[in-house]
């Protein structure tokens, strides 16, 4: 009997946190639309912009380049799967998430890994001259990020000796002076320039132009169309959700459900998305002010980034 | 103050002066190098605060103060002065280019941590596992003076070799005798006032302060 319900609690949380990954990804997009063009002097589209875009994109007759492979219609369901099932895993809402045992860090990593990765595919699979570029640019600046991205979550691990992410969370609970220590704060910082560089954010993208000669994720999306594009663009907003949900848990864990009741979860989804907004607002003010780095400085930025995380590394073990 | 934060925030700052030495290789405009070089000497007056208050050291308390004036702000406002002059204050040609350079900062860090195990392994106290740090600092300090070109990037390099010194013998030592740190602190002083001297100079006669300049002999 329990056991019946435990797994049903389970579905129920994972579902609660994908629909929030899922609806709040999209809204957030157009949130920093929004602040952007407000900083802008502009009035700018509404708030639920996105989600009407993404109904509008559905509607629309499938069309695929001609001599596409099945890579090309695969993409952007592998894409948003793997992201989904990284948003079941990660503590967002919970910090006892359906599968949390097996939410290794590097597990999370790598699922996004793998659907950054297909549409690379994808965008060199149509052929084209601009997919190819977008496609080539985008796995430069994931193998930059990859280290420092990989330094940042053992800079993490080492205070909490896991690195299981909802482990990592509750370790924060039980000594909160984790959070400003100085290896935590490096490990921030190092994965705040990957988060961004990862969802194609000022100053690595500009997630707004169609300039052949800046594009990068654009570039590599560019044939797509219709409910196909409805699903990338779906997936880049779970991404950008997912990625900053996890990064203020590290922040702030507090006001995260550690039970399964209703009212727990209720708080842990207004808490997120409050944590979520502010940071999004953040963001959004700031990259008004930001140019886009020149594609041959991205190094510097991204090595900067695994300095950083090698700061957070060593004085996690000093701190020992 | 309690133990807790005592540590924290000891830690915390020497993470910053670390933080900041490896800034001074990461950007390429010379203001920016100069006002990272501003943050790491408030950082290193902290730390010597922290320690004076700790250890109910009045004599540290003063120094912190001078520490905070010379590091903080005289130095750096000299620095900026010579900045302000030259038309291209940027960093445009390292002989080893960022990435690279940060990278070497990472080798360095992991070296100075390695180089003083032996000390951090017999200090007890929370401030001389801390030692490392300053050792990163000086190290880091000392590639920029190697690798920048500039002669105010040098000279900045210089400074962050010395406020690494100055980190160790804070934490190692809980402060020198005032005498000595007064000495040190009019010494790079008055390094700081020869190099405005010559960046004046340089400037008048070659129309910049890029040292390589200086490498042939003219008539």
């Amino acid at each position: 009997m329990s056991t019946t319900w435990r797994a049903l609690g389970e579905i129920v949380v994972a579902a609660v946190q994908v629909i929030v990954t899922g609806v709040g990804g999209l809204v957030l997009v157009g949130l920093m639309r929004k602040v952007r063009a407000r900083v802008e002097g502009r009035v700018g589209a509404p708030i639920l912009q996105p989600l009407r875009d993404v109904r509008k994109l559905m509607r629309k007759e499938r069309l695929r380049p001609q001599f596409a492979t099945w890579i090309f219609p695969l993409a952007p369901v592998v894409f948003v799967a793997t992201v989904s099932v990284a948003a079941v895993m990660a503590p967002l809402v919970t910090s006892r998430p359906a599968l949390g045992s097996g939410a290794d860090l590097f597990v999370i990593v790598y699922l996004l890994l793998l659907g950054s990765t297909i549409l690379a595919l994808a965008g060199l699979d149509a052929g084209t001259a601009f997919g190819g570029m977008g496609s080539s640019r985008a796995v430069t600046i994931g193998a930059l990020a990859e280290p420092a991205l990989l330094v940042t979550i053992l800079a993490l691990s080492i205070s909490a000796h896991s690195s299981n992410f909802p482990s990592i969370i509750r370790a924060t609970f039980v000594d909160p002076g984790v959070i400003i220590s100085p290896a935590r704060l490096f490990a921030l910082a190092a994965l705040l320039i990957v988060i961004v560089a990862e969802s194609g954010r000022l100053p690595v993208d500009n997630p707004v132009t169609h300039l052949e000669l800046t594009m990068i994720h654009e570039a590599m999306i560019l044939e797509y169309t219709g409910p196909d594009l409805a699903l990338v663009t779906l997936g880049e907003a779970m991404r950008l959700a997912l990625l900053l949900g996890v990064f203020v848990n590290l922040i702030l864990p507090w006001g995260i459900a550690s039970s399964m009741s209703v009212p727990a979860l209720a708080l842990g989804v207004v808490v997120l998305s409050a944590k979520v907004v502010a940071v999004a607002v953040v963001l959004g003010f700031v990259e008004v002010f930001l140019a886009k780095v020149r594609l041959f400085r991205l190094p510097e930025l991204l090595a900067g980034a695994f300095v950083l995380a090698l700061l957070g590394v060593v004085s996690g073990v000093v701190a020992k | 103050m309690n133990h807790s934060a005592y540590t924290s925030v000891l830690g915390l700052s020497c993470g910053v002066i670390v933080l900041c030495a490896v800034v001074v290789l990461w950007r390429r405009s010379l203001r920016a190098i100069v006002r990272a070089l501003a943050v790491q000497g408030m950082a290193l007056a902290l730390v010597a605060l922290t320690l004076g208050l700790h250890g109910h050291d009045d004599g540290l308390v003063v120094v912190a103060v001078l520490v905070l004036v010379a590091k903080g702000a005289v130095v750096p406002t000299l620095i900026t002065r010579i900045v302000r002059h030259d038309v291209a204050s940027r960093e445009t040609q390292p002989l080893v280019n960022v990435p690279a350079s940060l990278v070497a900062a990472g080798v360095l860090i992991f070296l100075a941590f390695a180089a003083s195990r032996s000390i951090t392994a017999l200090a007890s106290s929370a401030s001389g596992r801390l030692i490392p740090y300053g050792m990163a600092a000086m190290l880091i300090g000392f590639f920029a003076l190697a690798t920048r070109r500039k002669a105010v990037s040098q000279i900045v390099g210089l400074l962050l070799v010395d406020n690494g010194i100055a980190l160790v013998a804070f934490l190692a030592t809980a402060g020198v005798p005032l005498i000595v740190e007064l000495g040190a602190s009019l010494d790079v002083l008055l390094i700081v006032v020869v190099l405005q001297v010559l960046a004046t100079q340089m400037r008048l006669r070659l129309g910049s302060v890029d040292l390589d300049q200086l490498a042939e002999l003219h008539d």
